[in-house]
């Protein structure tokens, strides 16, 4: 009989866990919107979860457009084929390496301080705090929070294949001398708007909502000790890293699978 | 000062990144010949259209006028039927003109290749919705050297 309760205490506490995390998430974005008292808080947010995520972003897009051009290159100019190494280096970014790499530092570096946030939060009481002056926590810091990642990361992936590209290009053209007309006019005729560019900020847009609401329901809901918090954090990396990639092979049989 | 100071920043963040979309919009993606330009409609019935797929170009010299819209099978003669949209822009192509299935190097992707007729009195120009009647199908590698080993076989 023990293992028939295990294996139904695991089941509960694996379908509260998710019920907890889509009321926590129901009550931050279905909340009324109060636009003038958030949007200095979402500026806020943005600048905490975007602005400062610039420069891992910029620098680890940076490297790997050129890192692809350099491995591209080798192996195309074995087929007299460089000259598609424009639309290689862009689709690759476009839609695979940018949402996804920026969605697996953006769990690193945003995803984790805002579970650590929360989680210290709730251990020095701040939250319950809130609600003892009639401040609804759930609004006043999840939400902001929330849209900041929804509404930052998407960007900053776009971001990331635009330097990715300019690397490809200072890599490919002016070291290893592919011709700069063909770099870009392939790559214009392959590329297509709808198809690689959209689909790529689609995928980011559910990266973000699924790094954020992971990441601020483990603050949220974390034990409020310093191990909890601890513990809380791995998760997060761990959990959105994990979903990350997962959705993105299922996003991927969606958008490119089938033809 | 401090919420000045981010929402400056959060504002240049903003602008980087829609010079970003910018560059990819204009720069990377090429959006000219999307459906947003007036196309018409013409089709051409061919053999064999090879490696021929829908999104493919139309040239004229080499010059992209349409694209491939849809490739079906007629049903009455069990032949490929291709439909092709070209821009409004050039739509003074006399009857006469032909179109053949052509592949842009040695192992590029295959494309219509559209040549003009000549203009005669009492050509009409192609409309929305005609035939073209003279087309060449696509070379298919296996019956190139199928006739070459046939044709080196009479002697």
């Amino acid at each position: 009989m023990n293992w028939l309760i295990t294996i139904g205490a695991a089941t509960i506490e694996r379908f509260s866990l998710f019920g907890r995390a889509t009321l926590m998430l129901i009550g931050a974005i279905l909340a009324k919107p109060q636009p003038v008292k958030m949007f200095p808080l979402l500026i806020k947010q943005i600048h905490v979860v975007g602005v400062q995520s610039l420069l891992i972003i910029v620098v680890s897009g940076l490297f790997i457009g050129m890192v692809m051009a350099l491995q591209g290159y080798t192996i195309l100019v074995g087929y007299g084929a460089e000259g598609s190494l424009g639309p290689m280096v862009a689709l690759s970014l476009l839609r695979e390496l940018g949402p996804v790499v920026t969605a697996l530092l953006f769990a690193g570096r945003a995803g984790s301080a805002l579970t650590a946030e929360i989680g210290l939060m709730k251990a020095t009481e701040q939250l319950s705090s809130l609600e003892m002056m009639a401040v609804d926590p759930l609004r006043r810091v999840i939400s902001p929070r929330l849209w900041a990642g929804i509404i930052s990361m998407p960007m900053l992936a776009l971001l990331f294949s635009a330097i990715g590209i300019l690397g490809g290009h200072m890599v490919g053209v002016d070291w290893l001398g592919v011709d700069a007309g063909s770099y870009w006019s392939i790559m214009q005729s392959t590329v297509d708007w709808d198809k690689d560019v959209i689909n790529g900020v689609i995928k980011s847009v559910v990266f973000a909502f699924v790094i954020t609401w992971i990441a601020t329901f483990k603050g949220y809901d974390s034990i409020p000790t310093s191990e909890g918090i601890s513990k809380a954090t791995t998760e997060t990396v761990v959990y959105s890293s994990l979903t990350v990639l997962a959705l993105d092979f299922i996003l991927t049989a969606l958008m490119f699978g089938i033809e | 000062m401090k919420s000045r100071k981010s929402e400056l920043l959060v504002g240049i963040f903003v602008v980087l990144t829609i010079a970003a979309g910018l560059m990819l919009a204009l720069k990377v993606a090429n959006d000219s010949m999307s459906s947003s330009t007036d196309t018409y409609t013409l089709y051409a019935k061919f053999d064999n259209i090879g490696g021929l797929k829908v999104r493919s170009a139309v040239k004229v010299g080499g010059v992209t006028v349409g694209r491939v819209d849809n490739i079906t099978l007629s049903k009455n003669d069990f032949t490929p039927v291709v439909e092709m949209s070209i821009s409004t822009e050039f739509s003074e192509f006399p009857e006469t003109s032909s179109v053949s299935i052509l592949t842009s190097g040695l192992l590029g992707e295959q494309y219509v290749g559209f040549q003009p007729g000549f203009v005669i009195d009492g050509i009409e120009n192609l409309a929305q919705g005609d035939y073209i009647e003279d087309t060449k199908s696509a070379l298919v590698l296996e019956d190139l050297i199928g006739q070459f080993l046939f044709s080196s076989n009479d002697d």
